[in-house]
């Protein structure tokens, strides 16, 4: 076989290796991507009797122009700026703990990662009756202020975001916690001695030998954790009374969405908040690892 | 603080940290054999960890007729299968050839899986359901199924994982006259067992768990998952929590069973492949 052959051969069988993947990839996600930029310039309607026309910016201007995109966009900030840094140091404080030399770590590990393996809707409906007024949540609450606390949650605009926040840091926090045990894992055991020896303090080595050790591992966590929180949805259709409420106090972006495009079955609407939520995710990725980079390489 | 004293103390609040995590369990186990009415009245003391009344399987029974438990966890299995086994297969080559074949293109591609990993599926569900309806498979089990096989994640995990297994095995392989389907199966796909083991597992959790995609492209119960049943109790009074309760642990479990069975497994995947970053 000449060598221009076996390139041939070779060629064929990596298209045949990447044929169905591909081909997948570009319907399920490709297409679509390019069909809702293009729905968001017309008047598409899931079924209707009017032929589609282009409307340009029509759309952006309705979506940008309503009170109700504000107001999710800025429960869903709000949601993730809390999430993000509350997650992560609690799941970098869960790998510590079960990464220590104690006895029973793996059962330890297995007990905190099982709020992962429970479904999301199956999790909320447990936590909406924790949060029942006069519930669990409450009864532990009254006990410990001496009645001065105990809040209708997920009925009073103050508190069911708050409610919400725990149930997903509760149910999320496990799988972080298993990313950064595994980064943990990896960082060379001589460094700790080396540090050991140079006097390095508990304090000192985390700040120096274990967190640079993990960077990559926390880059990876706090990028997943702000993709995640922003695609907020099950948590806020299934707890509050209605979704998104009450007075859409938990009405986030994707629930807007899917209100706009599935019950009002205004796709092309619909389809500008996609977009304008997929341009919101690329924005803060690439801020948040230009930023991470950037302070890695000071230091 | 002694050695000694310090060990206690991290037992006292590891013990805490998991009664956080698992009270919410326990109270859905203990709830679920619990008269309705109990259920909520005993709520706000110790009793919500007592199962008294004891009503044992009935709650179970009720919640199995009343959303045709039957039906959906069998939609659900089939959903989550199909998408996991099509998954491992379809991921792994490309995540495969991505890593280790020459071909035009393959950069770019590569460069692309990444870009998609970042599009969350939210934001391509209103084209994706116009499609389907277009196509005239809403109401399938096709349309819960196809969109997730390929997922750019798995093949990025792949991808990172073929890239650090050294190429010396295959290349024997190659000289002993495999071709690259034999190659790929006798002997890249059995070095992998970590990388599909850590798929498995995600991909289950990721399918098992889906509401989104089939509250939109599903109305009976006829091709309806798991977590959609949910619903039914929640909007038809009375609202029965032991029968929820019982509903919720009987979608938990094989879940749970699942995970405590593959979890050592998981644990060395996620270490061993790219997605700890």
């Amino acid at each position: 076989m000449s060598a221009s052959r076996v390139r041939r051969h070779g060629s064929a069988a990596a298209w045949l290796f990447s044929a169905p993947g591909l081909a997948l990839l570009g319907l399920f996600m490709v297409a679509p991507f390019l069909a809702a930029a293009y729905f968001s310039l017309t008047n598409q309607r899931l079924i209707s009797p009017l032929p589609t026309r282009l409307v340009g910016l029509e759309n952006y201007a309705a979506v940008l122009g309503s009170g109700s995109f504000w107001n999710s966009l800025g429960n869903n900030v709000t949601f993730v700026v809390i999430v993000v840094p509350l997650q992560t140091v609690f799941a970098l404080w869960l790998a510590i703990l079960v990464n220590s030399d104690i006895r029973g770590r793996v059962v330890y590990r297995t007990l905190y990662f099982l709020p992962v393996v429970t479904v999301i809707a199956a999790a909320a409906v447990i936590w909406t009756l924790l949060y029942n007024p006069r519930g669990l949540i409450n009864a532990v609450m009254e006990t410990v202020t001496f009645g001065a606390f105990a809040p209708d949650w997920l009925n009073s605009t103050t508190w069911a975001l708050p409610a919400i926040i725990v149930v997903s840091v509760w149910q999320g926090v496990g799988f972080q916690m298993i990313i950064l045990l595994a980064a943990l894992q990896d960082v060379p055991d001589q460094l700790y001695e080396a540090a050991q020896i140079d006097g390095a303090g508990t304090w000192q080595q985390f700040l120096n030998v274990t967190l640079p050790g993990i960077r990559n591992g926390l880059i990876f966590v706090v990028t997943v954790t702000t993709i995640l929180a922003f695609r907020l949805f099950d948590q806020v259709w299934i707890m509050p009374q209605t979704p998104g409420g009450p007075l859409d106090a938990t009405r986030t972006l994707m629930l807007e969405m899917v209100e706009t495009g599935f019950g009002q079955q205004q796709i092309g609407r619909a389809s500008a908040i996609a977009v304008i939520f997929f341009l919101i995710v690329l924005a803060v990725t690439v801020v948040q690892r230009r930023f991470i980079r950037e302070e890695g390489e000071v230091s | 603080m002694n050695a000694r004293g310090r060990h206690v103390l991290q037992h006292a609040v590891m013990l805490l940290l998991a009664a956080f995590f698992l009270f919410p369990l326990a109270y859905m186990l203990v709830s679920s054999f619990k008269s309705d009415s109990a259920v909520l009245s005993g709520s706000d003391s110790f009793e919500a960890f007592v199962p008294t009344p004891w009503v044992g399987g009935e709650n179970y029974s009720d919640a199995m007729e009343r959303a045709s438990f039957l039906r959906v966890f069998f939609n659900s299995v089939l959903i989550s299968v199909c998408i996991v086994g099509l998954g491992l297969v379809v991921n792994s080559l490309l995540g495969y050839a991505l890593a280790r074949m020459r071909f035009a293109g393959r950069r770019f591609i590569v460069t692309m899986v990444i870009a998609l990993i970042i599009i969350p599926f939210e934001a391509l569900a209103v084209p994706l359901l116009f499609m389907s309806a277009e196509v005239g498979i809403l109401d399938t089990y096709q349309v819960q199924i196809l969109p997730f096989i390929a997922n750019p994640l798995f093949v990025y995990l792949f991808y990172t994982f073929f890239l650090n297994v050294p190429v010396s095995l295959e290349e024997a392989a190659r000289i002993d006259g495999a071709g690259p389907v034999r190659t790929f199966v006798s002997v890249v796909a059995p070095l992998a067992r970590p990388a599909y083991a850590t798929m498995a597992i995600l991909g289950f959790l990721f399918s098992w768990g889906q509401l989104l995609w089939p509250v939109m492209v599903t109305r009976g119960v006829e091709v309806r998952p798991l977590p959609l049943g949910i619903g039914t109790f929640m909007t038809t009074p009375p609202v029965q929590w032991g029968d929820i309760m019982a509903y919720a642990a009987m979608m938990t479990l094989p879940l749970l069973v699942i995970f405590l069975l593959f979890q050592r497994y998981f644990v060395r995947g996620v270490a061993s492949s790219g997605v700890k970053g």
